[in-house]
C-alpha cells in the first residue's frame, strides 16, 4: 500500500515537473507573441498618428476655404452669415402622415423633433 | 518480524526446576524489550531530524542562492510590465475646443555621417550637396576628407523623399537617427498661442522636443509627462474662429495700412479665449530666432495681444463711468460740465471738438469727450479709480496661461498724483495689453463679476468670480456702450452688426515716442466691444497699430475709421460661427436720452 503511493506520488511528481516544464516554453511563447503585438500595435498607433496629422492637415481652415472658392460655381459656399440662421417655423415641414421609410435615418434641427 | 513471550515456557520450566523465580524472568525480558525500543525511536528520531536538516539546508540554499544570482546579476525589467509606456513616449497632442488638432507629433528622421565609415567621401559630399542645395559644399568636402571628424549632425529634419534619396546613395558613412518632429497642421494660424517647439538633448536614437514659446512652453512638463499617457491638451480656442478672425484681421491690417493688427474674443461668462490673434505673425513650423537686436515687438514672434503695453486711450472713459455709476455719484442721464478746454495746473485738457458746456454722463461715453471724462474722475477720487482698475485686473500681468503674458505687467504711474488720475480716466498715462482690456470689459459684460482668462477649455459655462460691480451698474454700462455703436452721434456707428447688437467702447492713442513725447501722425486705434448687448455673452477687443486710411476726402486714423469696421467684420464672421443666433430688429428703438434732438 504504502509502495503504491510513493509510486503515485512520484508519478504525479513527473507529471506536473512535465506540467510546468510545457507551462514555462508556452508563457514564453506568449511573451514573445505579446511583445510582437506590442510592436505593431506602436506602428499601428504611429500610422494612425500620422494619418490624423495628415487629415489634420488636408482640413486645415486655410486649405478648406481656398478649396470652397475654387469650386464656388459648382457648391456655391459662402462663409456663414447671420442671414443664414432661419427659425424652424419658417422650414416647411413634411406632412403628419408621412410613411417612414424602413431604413431611417436620424436627423435632428436645432430644437426639432428627432426621429429614431 | 518474530515476537518472543514474555514468560518463555522452556525459561520458566527450567527455571521451576533449579527453584528460581520465574518472574524475573518476565523482569528480564521486559527490560531486554524496552531496551529494543528505545533504540529504535532513537534511530528513528536521528532519521527524522537528519531529513528536516536537509529540507532547511535545500530552503535556506534556494533562498541563499536565489539572493546571490540578484546580487551578482544586472537588473532588467520584468517584460511583461512594459507593456504600454514603451508606446507613448510622445508629447501629447494640442487639440482645439471642439477636438480639431492644433499640434501634433511626426515621426521622421535625421541624418548624420560618419566620415570614417566612408566609402568615397568627397563623392558623398558632392552627392549630399545635389540632394540639400542649402548645405556648405566647401564645409561637407572639408569635414568628410579631414580625417580629424568621427561624427557630424547634418540635417534635424528629413523628408521620406529626401530620406530616400539619400539611401539610394548607399554610403555606409551617412546614417538615419529616429526624431520626433512636432508638426502644427494649421501653420501660422494660433501661432502665438501655440508657441513652439525645438530639439533639447540630441541623442543618435531620440532627441527631446522642448516647447520654447506659448502654451507649448507653459504646459511642457505636461505636455511630455509619460504618466498621462499622451492624453492631449484642449485649449479654449476655436479653430473655426480663429480662422476666420485671422482671414479677416489680415484683409483689415492691410486695407487700413497698419504695420500691426491683434484682436481677443473672450466668453464674458468663462473667461475662455476662443481666438487670439497677433499680425504679423510666425509660422511655429519653423519659428524664427529670437531676434537679438532692434524693437523686439517688431518682431513676428512678439503677441501683440499678450505681450503688447499700449495706452489704450478712449477705451477707458467707460471704467470711470463705472467708477461714477458705482459711487452713486449720478446716473446715465447726470449732466456733466464739458466746458473745453479745462484747465488744471499747468495742464489743458482738449476735447476733439468743443461738445458745449454740458452733456449727460451716456453722452460723454457716446461722444468720447476728454474733459466730461476727466470731470467725472475727477469727482469720484483716485482712490476709487485705483480700486475699479486693480478690480479688473490692470495692475497685474494677465493671469493667462502664457508665459509671454505672465511676464508683460501693465506700466502704472509711478507717483497717481491727481492729473495722473485725469488722464487715466482717458486712458493714457497707463498701459496695458489689449488681453487686459478684453478681460476688463469681460467683467463690466458679465453682470460685474471677476473672471479669470484661460486659454484651457473649461467644463461650466459659468466660472464668474467674486462681484466687483452692481448688476444695475453693468447694465447701465453696457446700454452706454451700445449706443456709442448704435446711435447716430457716436464715434463706432460702423460697428454696427445687423442682429448682433454690438456695444462698444473705441479709442484712439497717440504712439509714444521713444525719445519722449508723442509721434503727431502714428497711432493705436482700438475697439472694444461686447455683443449682444442685451444679453452678453463675447467681448471682442480688435486694435490697429498706425492705421491709417483715406476717407471722405481726408486721412483717417481714428479707431472709429479703423479699427471699429474690421471689429464688425469680425463679429458678422465670428458670431454665426458661434452658434450666436442673431436677434430679430425690434420695431421701435427706445433709448431713454436727454440728447434726443
Amino acid at each position: 500500500m504504502r509502495a503504491l503511493i510513493y509510486i503515485l506520488c512520484s508519478a504525479l511528481v513527473v507529471a506536473v515537473a512535465y506540467w510546468a516544464y510545457t507551462e514555462n516554453y508556452t508563457t514564453q511563447a506568449s511573451n514573445r507573441r505579446v511583445e510582437e503585438l506590442h510592436r505593431q500595435i506602436a506602428s499601428e498607433k504611429e500610422a494612425i498618428a500620422i494619418m490624423r496629422a495628415e487629415w489634420a492637415y488636408l482640413n486645415r481652415p486655410e486649405r478648406l476655404a481656398e478649396l470652397a472658392d475654387l469650386n464656388f460655381e459648382r457648391l456655391q459656399l459662402v462663409p456663414l452669415a447671420a442671414q443664414h440662421f432661419a427659425e424652424l417655423e419658417t422650414i416647411p415641414l413634411p406632412p403628419r402622415n408621412i410613411v417612414i421609410p424602413n431604413n431611417p435615418v436620424s436627423v435632428s434641427s436645432d430644437g426639432g423633433k428627432q426621429y429614431p | 518480524m518474530r515476537r518472543t513471550p514474555l514468560r518463555p515456557l522452556a525459561h520458566v520450566i527450567s527455571a521451576r526446576e533449579q527453584g528460581e523465580n520465574p518472574d524475573l524472568i518476565e523482569a528480564r525480558e521486559r527490560a531486554k524489550r524496552n531496551q529494543a525500543a528505545q533504540v529504535k525511536t532513537r534511530v528513528r528520531a536521528e532519521n527524522r531530524l537528519l531529513i528536516l536538516g536537509l529540507a532547511f539546508i535545500v530552503g535556506f540554499g534556494a533562498v541563499g542562492g536565489k539572493m546571490a544570482y540578484l546580487a551578482s546579476s544586472t537588473p532588467a525589467e520584468p517584460k511583461e510590465y512594459v507593456s504600454g509606456s514603451q508606446i507613448i513616449n510622445q508629447r501629447a497632442d494640442i487639440l482645439d475646443r471642439n477636438g480639431n488638432v492644433l499640434a501634433t507629433n511626426m515621426s521622421t528622421q535625421a541624418l548624420y555621417a560618419q566620415p570614417p565609415l566612408m566609402v568615397d567621401p568627397k563623392k558623398a559630399a558632392d552627392d549630399l550637396y545635389l540632394i540639400f542645395p542649402d548645405l556648405d559644399h566647401k564645409r561637407l568636402v572639408r569635414d568628410f576628407t579631414s580625417g580629424k571628424r568621427k561624427f557630424i549632425w547634418i540635417k534635424k529634419r528629413l523628408s521620406p523623399e529626401q530620406r530616400q534619396r539619400v539611401h539610394d546613395l548607399g554610403e555606409p558613412g551617412l546614417l538615419f537617427g529616429n526624431r520626433e518632429m512636432r508638426l502644427y497642421p494649421n501653420g501660422k494660424l494660433a501661432a502665438h498661442i501655440l508657441g513652439g517647439t525645438r530639439f533639447g538633448e540630441e541623442g543618435v536614437r531620440a532627441a527631446e522636443v522642448i516647447g520654447v514659446g506659448g502654451v507649448e512652453k507653459y504646459f511642457d512638463t505636461m505636455l511630455r509627462d509619460p504618466a498621462l499617457e499622451g492624453s492631449p491638451l484642449q485649449l479654449s480656442i476655436d479653430l473655426t474662429a480663429q480662422s476666420a478672425t485671422r482671414q479677416v484681421l489680415e484683409d483689415g491690417m492691410r486695407y487700413m495700412n497698419a504695420k500691426g493688427a491683434s484682436s481677443i474674443l473672450m466668453d464674458v461668462h468663462t473667461g475662455e479665449i476662443l481666438s487670439m490673434v497677433s499680425l504679423p505673425d510666425f509660422d511655429p513650423n519653423d519659428r524664427p530666432r529670437n531676434a537679438v537686436s532692434g524693437d523686439p515687438s517688431d518682431s513676428p514672434l512678439f503677441n501683440r495681444a499678450a505681450q503688447g503695453l499700449y495706452e489704450l486711450g478712449s477705451t477707458f472713459k467707460i471704467f470711470a463711468a463705472g467708477v461714477s455709476l458705482e459711487k452713486g455719484l449720478g446716473n446715465p442721464q447726470t449732466m456733466i460740465d464739458t466746458t473745453s478746454p479745462m484747465k488744471w495746473g499747468k495742464f489743458k485738457i482738449k476735447d476733439f471738438k468743443n461738445y458745449g458746456p454740458e452733456l449727460s454722463m451716456e453722452d460723454v461715453i457716446m461722444k468720447s469727450s476728454n474733459v466730461g471724462t476727466a470731470r467725472m474722475a475727477m469727482a469720484a477720487g483716485s482712490s476709487a479709480q485705483k480700486r475699479m482698475l486693480k478690480d479688473l485686473g490692470f495692475f497685474e500681468a494677465v493671469p493667462v496661461e502664457l508665459g509671454e503674458a505672465s511676464r508683460t505687467k501693465p506700466l502704472l504711474p509711478k507717483n497717481w498724483s491727481e492729473i495722473s488720475t485725469i488722464t487715466i480716466s482717458y486712458g493714457h498715462g497707463i498701459s496695458a495689453t489689449p488681453l487686459h482690456l478684453a478681460t476688463a470689459y469681460a467683467m463690466l459684460a458679465n453682470g460685474g463679476y471677476q473672471v479669470k482668462p484661460t486659454l484651457q477649455r473649461l467644463d461650466t459655462t459659468d466660472a464668474r468670480g467674486q462681484r466687483i460691480l452692481s448688476a444695475q451698474t453693468s447694465q447701465q454700462l453696457m446700454s452706454m456702450m451700445r449706443r456709442v455703436v448704435g446711435e447716430e452721434k457716436g464715434t463706432a456707428t460702423m460697428g454696427d452688426v445687423e442682429g448682433y447688437e454690438v456695444a462698444g467702447k473705441t479709442g484712439t492713442a497717440d504712439k509714444p515716442k521713444p525719445s519722449g513725447g508723442y509721434y503727431e501722425d502714428k497711432v493705436i486705434a482700438t475697439f472694444a466691444s461686447v455683443f449682444p448687448a442685451s444679453n452678453p455673452k463675447y467681448a471682442l477687443v480688435v486694435s490697429l497699430d498706425e492705421p491709417e486710411i483715406e476717407a471722405v476726402g481726408e486721412k483717417r486714423r481714428t479707431a472709429g475709421w479703423t479699427a471699429v469696421p474690421v471689429a464688425a467684420e469680425v463679429i458678422s464672421r465670428v458670431a454665426p460661427i458661434l452658434n450666436l443666433r442673431p436677434i430679430a430688429p425690434k420695431q421701435q428703438i427706445t433709448y431713454t436720452s436727454s440728447d434726443n434732438q
